[in-house]
């Protein structure tokens, strides 16, 4: 073994420009893994977490339009212990569709109402909150940018709401709000959780329990456990993977032909490695021969070029991740919105670099094999004959 | 029954499938333990083939080799190799070293491929040997950076490095000026006599081979002459 490896090893340091060219070209091929993978994961992370890593990802919601949840504080505790590793951000809302007036404008709202405190996990409104601040006390509003200039409204200025029932009411906005989502800014009255249940005559009941997972692509799974857990018949549980298929189809054909790529990177690597061996399995024959001749096995001379497949992977496999992580960074540095922020953020998977690299070692070993079986089958005497 | 350190029994060699070309026409031939041995003969004359299936490099189409008394016939390639790395040191025309390593790591190679490691013991042994065949001095050279001559002596300190029985030399000094020549075969006698290798060595040098203990010629695959002093 280790007298393969040195030969291999030697080899590769004698004839250094063949080693740095297969090296490059393997480099290439993983650090091109790297930066499109790299490159779609960012991309589909910044997506989905610009779709819903500010909604609820899973909403319990009384099967009948119109019902409402009762109980919110303990099906709350039900919902946490379906799962409490990855449910997070629980929070009970209370809404409900109202005309809202002004002076000389009316226009369809949609009254939401929660607890500040709870709904700062999936809504982060203190974030969003472009001026004045919320409205804790009882008939206050936050409203939603494009809906204030839509209708003029100020902070300090009082709208009246009306509910289908008929029922009317007086509300003072205390502040804008932008959510970055041009209809929800256009639609959204957000308020606390008495204000709306006193207005949309709850009581203590809730229109719908709303909720965040750790790991978003795993809602389908968890609102499932979520289902049996409440062994409710009433309640409905709705995750945002069924609301999206849209979105998901499209992230899993980017991500079969960002595989695509990446499988067609790796053949023309493998093939790279493979002619460049083979090359040098005729170039080193004599070599080989004499070895042999000296009683060197069979096997271990393969193992001479199956060391020199696997040394050329490892080396390869570093400089690749370099190329690929600087080729990254430059991208999500120099490729930005017109604001300045990066249009993929940087993002650095350190599995799947590994996982690359492996399988890029794996492939240069069996690249290797073709040559190490031409060397098996070498026959000293062929060389001896023709010097 | 004789002692024969390489024995050739019946063997004959025959090249091609359809046209047929008979290289070697049956011979039997048996050399002793601490000979040293010349074959000569013209070009195309089996000598080399005759070699090569002594050396278990070839393998004949008919008869068998035998080496320290046993039989090759049945051998597998592994087993054959190790016989090859135990028994056997070879000296071809072109000195086939490894021009990616020095004159010392060449001496070690058929050692490595023995044991692996290259020890204090190979090492030692090596260098002795570098000693012997007067390399001391460039026993660090790459095998590329040496003088013809120099590229034979390291290429027959490595044929001697396991303490073969049997050294088989095909023209060694071929591609060598005739002072260097000299030079060679004097080494070459000298360890027959201190380490009591046995020679077989091809030469088409009568001169050569005038000085050797035993003249076998080979005409046409045939023994023609065999001459013991």
């Amino acid at each position: 073994m280790k007298l393969a490896f040195d030969i291999a090893l030697r080899f590769l340091k004698s004839s250094k420009g063949q080693t740095i060219l297969i090296v490059l070209g393997i480099a290439i091929g993983v650090s091109v893994q790297i930066f499109i993978g790299s490159l779609i994961t960012g991309l589909q992370k910044s997506l989905v977490d610009k779709t819903v890593g500010s909604a609820s990802q899973i909403t319990v919601s009384p099967k009948e339009d119109g019902d409402y949840i009762l109980d919110p504080q303990a099906e709350i505790k039900t919902i946490k212990a379906a799962n409490p590793a990855e449910i997070i951000n629980l929070v009970a809302v209370t809404q409900g569709p109202a005309i809202l007036k002004t002076s000389d404008q009316s226009t369809t709202i949609i009254l939401r109402g929660f607890d500040w405190d709870a709904a700062q996990g999936i809504y982060k409104i203190s974030d969003r909150m472009v001026k004045g601040e919320l409205g804790t006390n009882e008939n206050e509003v936050i409203i939603g940018q494009e809906l204030s200039e839509n209708l003029n409204v100020k902070i300090g200025d009082t709208i009246e709401m009306i509910t289908p029932t008929g029922k009317m009411g007086q509300f003072l906005v205390t502040g804008y709000f932008d959510l970055q989502v041009k209809s929800l800014n256009e639609s959204w009255v957000l308020t606390n959780a008495d204000t709306a249940q006193i207005f949309l005559e709850t009581g203590e009941g809730v229109s719908q329990i709303e909720m965040q997972v750790k790991d978003v692509f795993a809602a389908d799974e968890i609102g499932m456990a979520v289902e049996k857990r409440l062994n409710d018949d009433n309640l409905v549980v709705t995750n945002w993977k069924e609301e999206n298929a849209a979105l998901l189809s499209g992230l899993s054909g980017q991500t079969a032909s960002s595989l695509m790529i990446q499988v067609f990177v790796l053949i023309s690597v493998v093939l790279g490695i493979a002619s460049v061996l083979a090359i040098s399995v005729v170039q080193k024959s004599r070599q080989i021969g004499i070895l042999k001749a000296m009683g060197m096995h069979n096997p271990k001379a393969s193992l001479v070029f199956l060391f020199q497949g696997f040394l050329l992977g490892i080396l390869g496999a570093f400089v690749g991740i370099a190329l690929g992580i600087g080729l990254s960074w430059s991208f999500a540095t120099f490729v930005t919105n017109p604001d300045g922020s990066s249009l993929v953020p940087f993002y650095i998977d350190w599995v799947f670099i590994g996982v690359s690299a492996g399988i890029a070692v794996t492939a240069s070993t069996l690249a290797a094999l073709i040559p190490a079986i031409r060397v098996s089958k070498l026959d000293p005497m062929e060389v001896i004959k023709n010097g | 029954m004789d002692n024969f350190v390489v024995e050739v029994k019946g063997v004959s060699k025959v090249y091609g499938k359809t046209i047929k070309t008979v290289a070697l026409h049956e011979l039997n031939l048996g050399f002793k333990t601490g000979s040293f041995n010349a074959i000569i003969g013209e070009s195309g004359s089996g000598k080399s083939t005759l070699l090569n299936i002594m050396g278990t490099l070839d393998r004949p189409t008919k008869g068998e080799v035998i080496i320290n008394g046993v039989s090759t016939r049945n051998m597998s390639k592994g087993r054959l190799g190790d016989l090859r790395n135990e028994t056997l040191g070879f000296v071809f025309q072109f000195h086939y070293l490894l021009p990616e390593f020095t004159a010392l790591e060449n001496v070690l190679m058929p050692y490595r491929i023995a044991n692996g490691k290259a020890d204090k013991h190979g090492q030692k042994r090596a260098k002795e040997i570098l000693n012997l065949v007067g390399l001391e001095k460039v026993e660090n050279n790459l095998a590329t950076n040496m003088s013809g001559g120099q590229q034979q002596r390291t290429a027959i300190a490595r044929a001697l490095m396991n303490q073969p029985k049997i050294i088989l030399a095909d023209e060694p000094t071929g591609n060598l000026d005739s002072q260097t020549t000299d030079s060679i075969y004097q080494l070459f006698r000298k360890i027959n006599q201190e380490l009591g290798t046995t020679f077989i060595i091809i030469t088409h040098d009568r001169r050569v081979a005038e000085k050797a203990d035993r003249i076998v010629e080979i005409l046409d695959g045939r023994i023609s002459l065999d001459i013991v002093k």
